[in-house]
């Protein structure tokens, strides 16, 4: 074999090329498409999936158009809506966002940017690893014993303010492991360059770090939102109404609607319709799903853009 | 002439500058801290109703025949066999699956081809369960439960199972990805130095190298099929209660979905009968089961990642 001038690096694929050729054996790329076919085959479920839903909710927005995201609930699936659902699912969005943001990006920048290895902080690393392990309908148990029970005061029981604080809970723990590793990829150097120059912890972390990391956390905090957005489980035991869905009001005022209303969810309206025996409301609850994934939809472009945006300006 | 003193306060820095240091730090240090609080409330809340629950009910109620929390009939076997048949269904989809794409994804892949495919995992992790409950319901019971077991009820355990095993092939695939990557490039080199083939390679040398962090990605994933609700309040059925049933074509109850039902039922129930209380004892039983699997699985990572 010829010796290059340019050292090239050495790869396994490399290796495996100048011992076997580029000869392939039958079993290797039988194996190889077994593996394709494993990984491709959760396009397919995708797909499938999309199908389905779209296929079963045609006959919905067939008859009756967009209107169908405007019209309150209705114990009549040819008549229903699913308003409430939506505006209970952003009123519960909001109070997630303006709890867990900036309680879980301050928990992560304590626990990258000040702890030290202590017993403490490995004891808050692994109580929060274990949190974010726990099952989401437990922290439904949480909401209903704290949040609509104990502070009821505060919360007035079963309203959006009680879900969205068990929402928020529930995605804290993500929240703070996304943004650690956001943080964690910020390089060093950027630190020290702050700290010789004299800027204080506090004025690094905000003027060098922070901005370094916002596109990852911005992403990360995001998806973890879209995760809470989803979430039908907690929401059961912390106060959506489920079973008598249609007295939820439509035309209550906006405060009313978050401090004292009766609320539900855009998920939790779908479980109530799939339970439904009558077939007009397997449309309905396609239809709905089908407004969920694409409000999904467009809370994921939101974090593309924003990620974009900052790391365009940085 | 400056004294020590001096200079040490000029070195200490300006008061406000310093003050304001503490604020944030401490702010910062209370929403770390917080996650205790959280802790120790979810311990305390499903811990006092549970025993509350226990002392009202007869201990031999836990092993009644079937699970019917409003004729006191808690048994515990049913609820537990029906997590473990939707888990194991789960697993059965999901190992071949997401474990096939981890192999795929760590070994095989071109770089283009990663970015092109790693994505659809990450979108289908992003499906919501309720969304997944309602495929298991309307196309997977149908298309794939009933055209294998012509007598398959509409609600069963095999299509909430496969649905939840969906559910969880994104995280297997993760997790046991990392862990393959993780292996050593000098490994690979030396499995083809030695003559083996591709195949031999990534099964029989990476795959077993990163035996410990497979495993654990095995372990999140039961834990989350086990934690997992929704799938299995639409697909799986019995709202009311169920007896044991360990057969795939028929419906039951798991530990879930058991607490689902009654939590639909609590605006309206009295909120202190012990039928709603048994709601907080499976919580506490399902938060334990979930805590044991994720601390096995964090410890089988950090002893993986001690080996490399």
């Amino acid at each position: 074999m010829a010796i290059t001038t340019e050292p090239r690096e050495l790869t396994p694929e490399l290796v495996r090329r100048s011992l076997q050729g580029r000869r392939l054996s039958w079993v290797d790329v039988l194996i190889q498409i077994l593996l394709l076919v494993a990984l491709v085959s959760s396009l397919l479920i995708l797909a499938v999936l999309l199908i389905d839903v779209i296929r079963t909710a045609w006959p919905v927005f067939a008859a009756r158009g967009l209107s169908f995201i405007t019209t309150p609930l209705s114990p009549d699936p040819t008549q229903s809506g699913i308003l409430q659902g939506i505006m209970g699912s952003l009123a519960l969005t909001g109070i997630v966002i303006v709890v867990a943001f900036p309680l879980g990006v301050g928990a992560a920048i304590y626990l990258e940017e000040y702890a030290k290895d202590s017993v403490l902080s490995r004891l808050l690393v692994a109580n929060i690893r274990n949190l974010a392990g726990v099952p989401s309908i437990v922290y439904g148990l949480l909401g209903l014993a704290v949040f609509v029970q104990a502070m009821a005061g505060v919360t007035n029981g079963r309203t959006v303010i009680a879900g969205g604080l068990t929402l928020a809970v529930l995605v804290i723990p993500i929240m703070i492991i996304t943004t650690q590793e956001a943080l964690r990829a910020v390089p060093q150097a950027l630190r020290e360059a702050s700290f010789g120059v004299g800027a204080t912890k506090w004025e690094t972390i905000r003027h060098h770090v922070l901005p370094v990391a916002m596109p990852a956390v911005l992403t990360g905090s995001v998806l973890t939102i879209a995760r809470a957005f989803g979430e039908a489980a907690p929401l059961l035991l912390a106060g959506a109404l489920v079973t008598n869905f249609f007295q939820v009001s439509a035309g209550a005022s906006f405060v009313d609607l978050i401090t004292v209303e009766p609320y539900t969810a855009l998920p939790v309206v779908i479980f109530n319709w799939s339970r439904q025996p009558q077939p007009d409301f397997q449309a309905l609850t396609a239809a709905g799903i089908l407004v969920l994934l694409v409000l999904l939809l467009i809370i994921n472009a939101v974090a593309i853009i924003l990620r974009d945006r900052y790391a365009r300006r940085s | 002439m400056r004294t020590e003193q001096d200079m040490a306060r000029m070195l200490r820095g300006n008061p406000r500058r310093r003050r304001r240091e503490a604020i944030v730090r401490t702010l910062f240090f209370l929403a770390a801290a917080l996650s205790i609080v959280v802790s120790v409330a979810i311990v305390l809340s499903v811990v006092i109703d549970a025993v509350e629950f226990l002392s009202a009910i007869d201990l031999n109620q836990l092993w009644a025949d079937g699970w019917f929390p409003r004729r006191g009939r808690f048994s515990i076997p049913t609820i537990f066999v029906g997590s473990l048949m939707i888990t194991l269904v789960a697993l059965v989809v999901a190992l071949p699956l997401g474990l096939g794409a981890a192999i795929y994804l760590s070994e095989y892949a071109r770089p283009g081809v990663r970015r092109a495919l790693k994505p659809t995992l990450e979108i289908l992790a992003g499906v919501p369960s309720v969304v997944l409950g309602f495929f298991a319901l309307s196309f997977i019971t149908p298309n794939i439960m009933q055209a294998i077991w012509q007598d398959t009820q509409v609600f069963n355990y095999g299509a909430a199972g496969i649905a939840v095993g969906i559910l969880i092939i994104p995280l297997i695939a993760s997790v046991a990805e990392d862990a393959m990557r993780a292996v050593p490039q000098s490994l690979r080199e030396a499995s083809y130095g030695l003559g083996a083939k591709r195949w031999h390679t990534s099964l029989r040398v990476i795959f077993p190298a990163a035996l410990s962090g497979i495993v654990a990605a095995v372990i999140l994933g039961f834990a989350r099929a086990l934690g997992e609700t929704m799938v299995v309040a639409i697909a799986a059925g019995a709202s009311g209660g169920a007896l044991l049933n360990v057969d795939i074509t028929q419906g039951g109850t798991t530990m879930t979905a058991a607490m689902a039902s009654l939590a639909i039922g609590s605006d309206q129930v009295a909120g202190d009968s012990s039928a709603f209380q048994s709601l907080f004892f499976v919580g506490l039983l399902l938060f334990l089961m979930t805590l044991g699997l994720n601390v096995l699985s964090e410890r089988l990572v950090r002893r993986f990642r001690q080996k490399y």
